[in-house]
């Protein structure tokens, strides 16, 4: 076998992990905007401020200890124990939980009835305010996240691959644990809403907000069990992409790289997500191998993603899987 | 008592529709101008004009811009910092390949290419809308940022791959480069934001103007009364890009002098310019001063007072900004979601009716 074609076939499998991770980020937004028309804008910040709590949690940092030491003059910094992975994880989904009844309460309940366009900006206030506290919280350097994840190169993978093809592929434990727990994120998530009954109360609302209200469906609960789901999703992500890069401000950042992978699979669908996920990680991987690094100079996965879904929403402009766009006057 | 119109009376058309019908509100507004030209530059120096004056005329002027396109075209861009890029690298091009020319030429240029590439990245907006079309602008401001770091020709082939002013003059005053003087610098970016402002508020007065609320509010009724949405929308990108690009260009050869385009245009730009309208208001030229004022304002403000007054460490007081940038932006679209413009419209009207409430 050509050793062109290898590389390639390792670029693609490299593609489809990294694919992964951005579906993961993406499957959040889908949730809320399913259930109430906001756009979360702050879900790759909500993935950072969730990775920073655990992190922060898990050594038993004090919260806000650097504003506190500024202001008081002391010098505190740790309580001096360590929390357990799993108790930290519970902890963190617990503030989560509390941060989505806040954002519920305090912003979204007063914007209800906003254009959509205004409700989009405000979580750009929000993911600005998050990534404040989440620094005054923990403080901004970088920290390394380790919840017992496994990580390195996969080495069945690489010696299978070495026999067959001739050379051993690179592949990260860490990629194929987080494709797992995607899938069985998504299956889950997929039974929750199609089986439990808040389950199919969220699906209720997504469709008709009116028509969930009166036959007794409480709004309130519903988007804050949503944002809730957001804030568990986010957990997810920042576990997977702290442990993979560290826990820091660029973790935000893929929040934008989810952004294509919706256009692409379209708002409203979470089977969208996952593909569009997928297509964009293989795309860019492919490109920037093929095309951007032997001809453009490198590093075209900065915009690759944004120019696909650009021309691709210019001929489908409701994504792959997206509700038909119907306007009346 | 202190606002008033009454004894105020027009006798022509003209009279009729100026810009300031209101006899209080013209003087005020020439006594603006007048501080402005006539006093500030001989009582400012190096500091107020660094610190202040320069990021807050240059950012007025992309804020126009931006509010052209999301304020009253209503088409949401993320791609500020982007054009402001190709506005930088298009005056740099310029002012090293036609050293003679006059800078008030080299900016107006770099205007017109910003214009042309804003249309390009404009012509998507007739089939994609609303936060699909947020997103795609997405694409404009990294694909151009990428473009300007990895393309040497567009720095001129510089080592660092940074782009730096040399010195170019305007009617033999040197403006650009080390050696200038505040007064001048302040006096060259002034003459920019009134052409600006002006240009802008007579536009979104006349029937351009008409035409990109129409879409904004709504494209298909508009389209249906006579409207043209391919015309509307694209003029609407190409008037914005243009003072974006304005403010770019100066941006990088008055105020910065050497630009590293990741750093400078980066997203942050694009959002720190949709914040100044946010806060300062949708769909007005005086809310678009009044945001890039309290935007540039807010951080020279907390930093005396955080850590000159309170001697906090400056990474806290940074962090404590975005909080209160993010918390102002949902205050502001709670509370009041056309920004400081309406405030002060508000106040106007309380003026008028003081002291008797009816």
């Amino acid at each position: 076998m050509p050793e062109q074609l290898a590389f390639a076939l390792e670029v693609t499998a490299n593609g489809l992990m990294a694919g992964v991770l951005y579906a993961l980020v993406a499957l959040g937004f889908v949730l809320i905007y399913k259930a109430s028309g906001i756009f979360n804008y702050a879900q790759g910040v909500m993935a950072l401020f969730a990775a920073l709590t655990l992190a922060g949690i898990m050594d038993g940092q004090v919260p806000f200890s650097h504003l506190i030491n500024a202001i008081f003059g002391t010098d505190i910094h740790y309580f001096g124990w360590n929390v357990p992975a799993f108790m930290a994880i519970l902890l963190t989904m617990v503030v989560m939980i509390a941060l989505a009844y806040a954002v519920q309460r305090l912003v979204f309940r007063h914007l209800v009835g906003q254009e959509p366009i205004i409700l989009f900006m405000a979580t750009i206030g929000l993911a600005y305010f998050l990534e404040g506290v989440g620094d005054l919280m923990w403080g901004s350097d970088i920290k390394s996240m380790d919840v017992g994840l496994p990580q390195g190169i996969n080495m069945w993978i690489d010696e299978t691959t070495f026999e067959t093809l001739g050379y051993g592929f690179f592949i990260d434990n860490l990629d194929i644990v987080a494709s797992i727990v995607a899938a069985l994120l998504v299956i889950g998530l997929v039974m929750f809403a199609q089986y439990t009954k808040q389950g199919r109360a969220m699906r209720a609302v997504a469709d008709d907000h009116q028509a969930a209200l009166s036959v007794g469906v409480s709004l309130n609960f519903i988007w804050i069990l949503v944002w809730s789901l957001a804030g568990f999703v986010a957990l997810v992500a920042g576990i997977m992409w702290g442990t993979k890069s560290g826990v820091q401000f660029s973790l935000s950042l893929i929040a934008l790289k989810a952004l294509p992978v919706l256009m692409l699979g379209g708002f409203t669908s979470i089977p969208g997500a996952i593909v569009g996920g997928l297509i964009i990680g293989v795309g860019e991987k492919l490109f920037e191998f093929l095309i951007g690094a032997p001809f453009l100079g490198g590093a075209t996965e900065n915009w690759f993603a944004y120019m696909l879904a650009l021309i691709f929403l210019v001929f489908r402009p409701q994504g792959l899987f997206g509700e038909k766009i119907i306007e009346r006057v | 008592m202190l606002y008033r119109e009454s004894g105020d009376f027009s006798s022509t058309y003209a009279q009729d529709s100026q810009t300031f019908p209101i006899k209080f509100d013209r003087y005020r507004y020439y006594f603006v101008l007048f501080i402005a030209i006539v006093v500030i530059p001989f009582v400012i120096n190096d500091y107020w004009v660094n610190s202040l004056f320069l990021p807050f005329l240059i950012y007025a002027i992309a804020a126009i811009g931006l509010n052209i396109l999301v304020g009253y075209c209503g088409q949401v861009s993320l791609g500020t910092g982007g054009f402001m890029a190709v506005g930088a690298y298009a005056c740099y091009k310029l002012m090293t390949s036609f050293p003679d020319i006059s800078m008030l030429v080299h900016v107006l240029i770099s205007g017109l290419i910003t214009a042309a590439v804003g249309v390009l990245f404009g012509l998507p907006s007739l089939r994609i809308k609303g936060f699909y079309l947020a997103v795609a602008t997405l694409a404009a401001q990294f694909f151009l940022v990428w473009l300007f770091n990895r393309v040497p020709w567009f720095y001129n082939y510089s080592a660092s791959g940074q782009i730096s002013s040399p010195e170019r003059t305007f009617f033999g005053i040197i403006i650009t480069g080390p050696n200038t003087e505040a007064w001048a610098t302040y006096l060259f970016c002034l003459m920019f934001v009134i052409f600006s402002a002006y240009v802008a508020r007579n536009l979104t007065r006349g029937s351009v103007g008409r035409k990109w609320m129409a879409i904004r509010d709504m494209d298909i009724a508009a389209e249906i009364i006579g409207v043209n949405p391919l015309r509307a929308k694209l003029t609407a990108f190409a008037v914005s890009s243009f003072f974006i690009g304005i403010s770019g260009a100066l941006f990088f050869s008055i105020y910065l002098g050497a630009v590293e385009v990741g750093e400078v245009f980066g997203i942050q730009k694009s959002f720190l310019v949709l914040f100044m309208i946010i806060i300062g208001g949708l769909g007005s030229i005086f809310g678009s001063f009044a945001g890039a004022a309290f935007l540039v304002l807010l951080p020279v403000a907390l930093k005396i007072v955080g850590v000159d007054w309170l001697g906090w460490p400056t990474d806290i007081v940074a962090h404590l900004q975005l909080v209160i940038v993010g918390g102002l932006i949902i205050i502001f679209l709670i509370a009041e979601p056309h920004g400081l413009a309406q405030l002060w419209r508000v106040a106007k009207e309380k003026l008028r009716l003081w002291p008797f409430p009816h």
